[in-house]
């Protein structure tokens, strides 16, 4: 699994890092941190609905 | 099951009908919307959409079709009556039978007991209300802008960086005091001024005024603004008209169990939704906001598939709003009743973080500028954390 983000669609609302804590990070700049770009198996569901709950849909996985 | 219906082609609608063919769903699937469109995002409306920065193809909520799917569209068409009995629900001239229903109607603005029928009087909910609005503010008009909640203040907080004049009129002493106390709507109150709005707050409307279109809005205290173009912005209803027969419980909202489930086999998602919240002892609660209708659609679909083994939905709610340059975001159920901490940064700024104390745990959360912190103080609220765990957090991360 591989963690793609549309950084241009990005509004920083950082849904994702509530969904999936240990994968995406908004630090205090303002700015999405993707922290495992290839997370494991057991990530897929938080990964998963960080995808659907992203209000600006950047997120996207591939594999 | 053989025939699923999703009535209602927007959010909620969508996600229940992608989640119920990835997991498994191999019988007939039918999508009934009411607007003639495919499913489209509707927070742009009052923002990017409205500037003109996001065009239609950009707030399509699919952008690779719908041929995966292998749904029955049926768009332009009126969900107009539900027999939970017979199993059907009457779409249009026809009468559909089914084996399970997902009820995603949503819900459409108030209007005033006064508003009339004039040419440049506006709500908004759908993308014909955004156009129409667009072509006033690109047309140079003054907006006046009735309500102060979160889409008339991003209506707003558009036409002003379109440089448009702009009038706010508030019936409440602060924007959005109710929910979120005097303290931030002060802040609210100081961005709109800040950015040239005229914001006129503790007023009431008597009545919208023109000679086939409007011209002026005539306040309670005698005064009066005059404007090309009014939008009503005082919040919306819940869609529930066509089941007023159905057998379904329905009060503020289709009425449903833990599970999101209306009568056996039938369930609800998003605006139209109310439900009994775990995450807040199980108070009934009907949410207006994108991503409880994104999660919703998922829950729900889900439930259908699941039949008596099916989950309980628990959420902590969560809305942003883009105001000028600045991200509102709020975590939680809290209201101006509850006690409020600044934990990060200052209200005399527009980047803060401020929490919400009730019956010792944490309430809610409201960030200006502050996705991180908002994040991280959700997760207190959705672990019931005590509020005192949340300061201690609060003095170690300022």
């Amino acid at each position: 699994m591989k963690i793609v983000v549309d950084f241009d669609k990005c509004k920083s609302n950082a849904v994702c890092m509530g969904a999936a804590p240990e994968v995406f990070e908004v630090r205090d700049d303002n700015f999405l941190y993707i922290l495992q770009e290839a997370p494991g198996e057991d990530q897929r569901p938080a990964v998963e609905e960080a995808v659907r709950t992203c209000p600006t849909g950047a997120i996207s996985v591939e594999g | 099951m053989d025939h699923i219906v999703v009535v209602g082609a927007s959010l909620a609608g969508l996600r229940a009908v992608e989640t119920l063919r990835r997991e498994g769903f191999a019988g007939r699937l039918t999508l009934v919307g009411a607007e003639r469109h495919e499913p489209y995002d509707r927070p742009p409306l009052s923002k990017d959409y409205l500037a003109g920065t996001a065009d239609r193809a950009a707030i399509a909520l699919r952008k690779d079709g719908f041929d995966d799917l292998d749904v029955v569209l049926r768009l332009g068409e009126t969900a107009h009556s539900l027999d939970v009995d017979a199993r059907t629900v009457g779409i249009s001239d026809s009468t559909v039978a089914f084996d399970g229903l997902l009820i995603a109607t949503g819900a459409h603005p108030r209007t005033l007991p006064t508003q009339p029928a004039l040419d440049g009087v506006h709500t908004l909910r759908t993308v014909e209300d955004a156009d129409a609005i667009s072509k006033w503010i690109d047309g140079g008009a003054r907006l006046c802008v009735i309500g102060a909640g979160f889409i008339g203040a991003e209506v707003a907080a558009t036409a002003r960086g379109k440089g448009r004049e702009v009038t706010v009129l508030e019936a409440l002493p602060q924007p959005m005091v109710r929910g979120v106390g005097p303290v931030i709507g002060a802040v609210l109150a100081r961005l709109h001024r800040a950015h040239g709005v005229d914001l006129r707050l503790g007023v009431g409307v008597q009545s919208i005024a023109g000679e086939g279109r409007v011209e002026r809005v005539h306040l309670v205290d005698g005064s009066v603004v005059a404007c090309d173009v009014v939008l009503v912005a005082i919040g919306a209803l819940p869609s529930t008209d066509w089941l007023t027969d159905s057998g379904l419980t329905v009060d503020n909202g289709v009425v449903c169990d833990a599970a999101l489930r209306a009568a056996p086999g039938i369930v609800a998602a998003g605006d139209v939704c109310r439900w009994p919240n775990a995450a807040f002892d199980d108070e009934l609660m009907r949410i207006e906001h994108w991503t409880n209708a994104a999660e919703q659609g998922v829950h729900a679909a889900r439930t259908l598939l699941a039949g008596e083994s099916a989950e309980p939905f628990v959420t902590v709610p969560f809305v942003w709003s883009d105001q000028y340059d600045v991200k509102i975001q709020s975590a939680g159920r809290f209201s101006a009743d509850d006690r409020m901490e600044v934990v990060s940064g200052s209200t005399d700024d527009d980047r803060f973080v401020a929490i919400f104390e009730r019956a010792g745990r944490v309430s809610g959360v409201l960030g200006f500028s502050q996705p991180r912190r908002v994040m991280q103080y959700r997760r207190f609220i959705a672990d019931s954390a005590s509020f005192a765990d949340a300061l201690a957090f609060a003095a170690e991360n300022p």
